[in-house]
């Protein structure tokens, strides 16, 4: 439990880096690492093919993509940085208080669960692949559809207009 | 002190974390990651459903299409960010509305 702690702790703080820190590459290396401490929790929730998922397209991917994204887009000046980390600091003031607010209200109704847990044997069940391959091959269309719907947009988005 | 109860307490800051950023942000890319922090709330809680459970099978299936779904929403996202900073040179969500035709 520690452990969990420790990972859920180092899992908020780094959501928290990734809101409040002013440049967006430094927003965008914190919600990497907000992905990798996600797919080791998942990991120790007994989830290996989820986490590896998480990590290598979340953790890797998505990043890549953000900061392809910033690359493409104007760079901030020092002047407007400091307007803007000073907005940022008067905007976000209350956000820790919301948060530990949030959390005593949570821990004060959930620390207590007031419901009974449906199962808590671990059921017998089919291999993930053979679950995704078997009984949930409607998920694997809907995947392909989208991967497809994707490729399309960022074909007509991505396109030089013309001049 | 129950398992489930303590993921739900951080899970509830990791929502809260990221429709803060949603809705605070001026820049098109920080409200992406802001969905993005919210997209990691909703996988830790399928996976923990999962494990309580006991279906941990069932819960990375859905996971893994989660994830699939998410990458084509972020590129096409990111795409919809340059296509607004080509057009008005900034990428405010304000100037969303002046995207006409």
């Amino acid at each position: 439990m520690t452990i969990n702690l420790i990972l859920l702790f180092s899992l908020i703080f780094a959501a928290l880096w990734t809101v409040l820190t002013v440049r967006l590459i430094r927003s965008i290396v914190g919600l990497a690492l907000t992905s990798a401490v996600l797919s080791v929790i998942m990991y120790r929730l007994h989830s290996p093919l989820a986490a590896v998922f998480e990590l290598s397209v979340c953790s890797g991917l998505i990043s890549v993509i953000f900061v392809t994204t910033v690359s493409f887009t104007q760079r901030i000046s020092k002047d407007n940085l400091l307007i803007r980390r000073k907005e940022r600091f008067l905007k976000y003031w209350y956000l820790p208080i919301i948060l530990i607010l949030a959390g005593l209200l949570l821990s004060r109704y959930l620390l207590t669960p007031q419901f009974t847990l449906i199962a808590l044997e671990p059921a017998k069940e089919l291999d993930v692949r053979n679950l995704l391959w078997n009984a949930r091959h409607l998920d694997l269309l809907g995947q392909v559809v989208m991967l497809l719907a994707g490729a399309l947009g960022v074909v007509v988005l991505f396109k030089e207009s013309k001049k | 002190m129950h398992l489930f109860g303590v993921f739900s307490i951080f899970i509830g800051l990791l929502l809260i974390t990221g429709i803060y950023c949603m809705l605070v942000s001026f820049n098109l890319i920080r409200v992406i990651i802001g969905f993005e922090i919210l997209v990691k709330a909703a996988t830790l809680l399928i996976i923990l459903a999962g494990y309580v459970c006991g279906r941990t099978a069932l819960a990375q299936a859905i996971v893994i299409t989660l994830i699939v779904i998410e990458i084509v929403v972020m590129v096409v996202a990111g795409g919809v960010a340059l296509w607004v900073f080509r057009h008005n040179k900034n990428i405010d969500p304000r100037s969303l509305g002046n995207l006409k035709g």
